[in-house]
């Protein structure tokens, strides 16, 4: 029963987390007007759970962050965009956790270049044209960079943070 | 100090080889990109993939698309969007195009423009 307590509130306050990160990423504004090309903040909240909780607890917060964004700052097309880049990059960043010996640091990037591989790939369906080969240097120099410090962010929350203290 | 930062080193060894084999792929990509690239003549507009117009580089001008939710410049043989209906405005942002394969894209109202070499024809992608 207290485990459940635990458990729950450490999911809801991730979720909050990951909620505040989206809003502060969406009120900075763009330095390069190349659309994609972001810190991706909110995937510090969705390292740490994958890292400190577990897989099934990084799906829910990331798919319930997705959801509670779009409705509140988004539309049905940048659900569209988040969603395909949340299942692509935390399926990617799952798996390399898995089966490789990369740290945070490395799975941060490749979650952040996957998420922007995913949204290209969307972006050329809704605009009828392949954007692929265009925007894809673009977005994995950002995409490595902002993985950078997304992930080094990550690994000392990560280790720093103790939950089962106080228990 | 020496030996823990080799340590370190060590750890990070394959987290710093796949970074840096992604900034190495992206920069050769933007090398490739500017030593290929070439002025070019048309600016091809398309709305939901479907090109609905094509202006010459050459001659300057102001044109409305898809209804009036974009407005394409075009002057001194390079293309930008000044006006945008969408909240975002990045393609406004975007600035000039003028280089063969060049685009700009306005996601929220499916807009796009791609710059072209001689006869609509695209050399690069």
């Amino acid at each position: 029963m207290r485990n459940n307590t635990v458990k729950l509130t450490t999911l809801a306050l991730s979720v909050s987390f990951a909620l505040i990160l989206s809003y502060i990423e969406s009120r900075i504004p763009t330095f390069v007007a190349i659309p994609g090309v972001k810190m991706g903040l909110a995937n510090i909240a969705v390292i740490f759970t994958l890292y400190k909780l577990g897989i099934k607890e990084a799906v829910a917060v990331s798919f319930v962050r997705v959801v509670m964004v779009s409705v509140l700052f988004g539309s049905p097309v940048s659900f569209i965009y988040s969603v395909s880049g949340a299942i692509v990059s935390l399926c990617c960043m799952v798996l390399l956790k898995k089966i490789t010996p990369l740290s945070e640091i490395a799975i941060s990037v490749v979650g952040g270049v996957m998420h922007n591989v995913a949204q290209t790939v969307v972006a050329s369906v809704i605009l009828g044209t392949s954007v692929v080969q265009y925007y894809l240097p673009y977005l994995l120099l950002s995409g490595s960079l902002s993985g950078v410090a997304i992930g080094v962010v990550s690994a000392i929350l990560i280790k720093k943070i103790n939950l089962s203290r106080g228990r | 100090m020496a030996k823990e930062n080799k340590e370190k080193t060590q750890k990070y060894r394959i987290d710093i080889i796949v970074i840096l084999s992604v900034i190495l792929v992206s920069l050769v990509a933007f090398c490739v990109m500017e030593l290929t690239r070439k002025e070019g003549e048309v600016a091809v507009v398309e709305v939901n993939g479907v090109t609905v117009a094509e202006y010459s580089l050459l001659s300057d001008g102001v044109f409305p698309i898809n209804g009036g939710t974009n407005v394409l410049v075009i002057e001194g043989g390079a293309a930008y969007f000044n006006y945008s209906s969408c909240p975002t405005h990045t393609c406004e942002a975007r600035g000039k195009i003028r280089y063969v394969g060049e685009r700009i894209d306005c996601l929220p109202n499916r807009v796009s423009v791609v710059i072209r070499g001689e006869g609509g024809v695209d050399l690069v992608s």
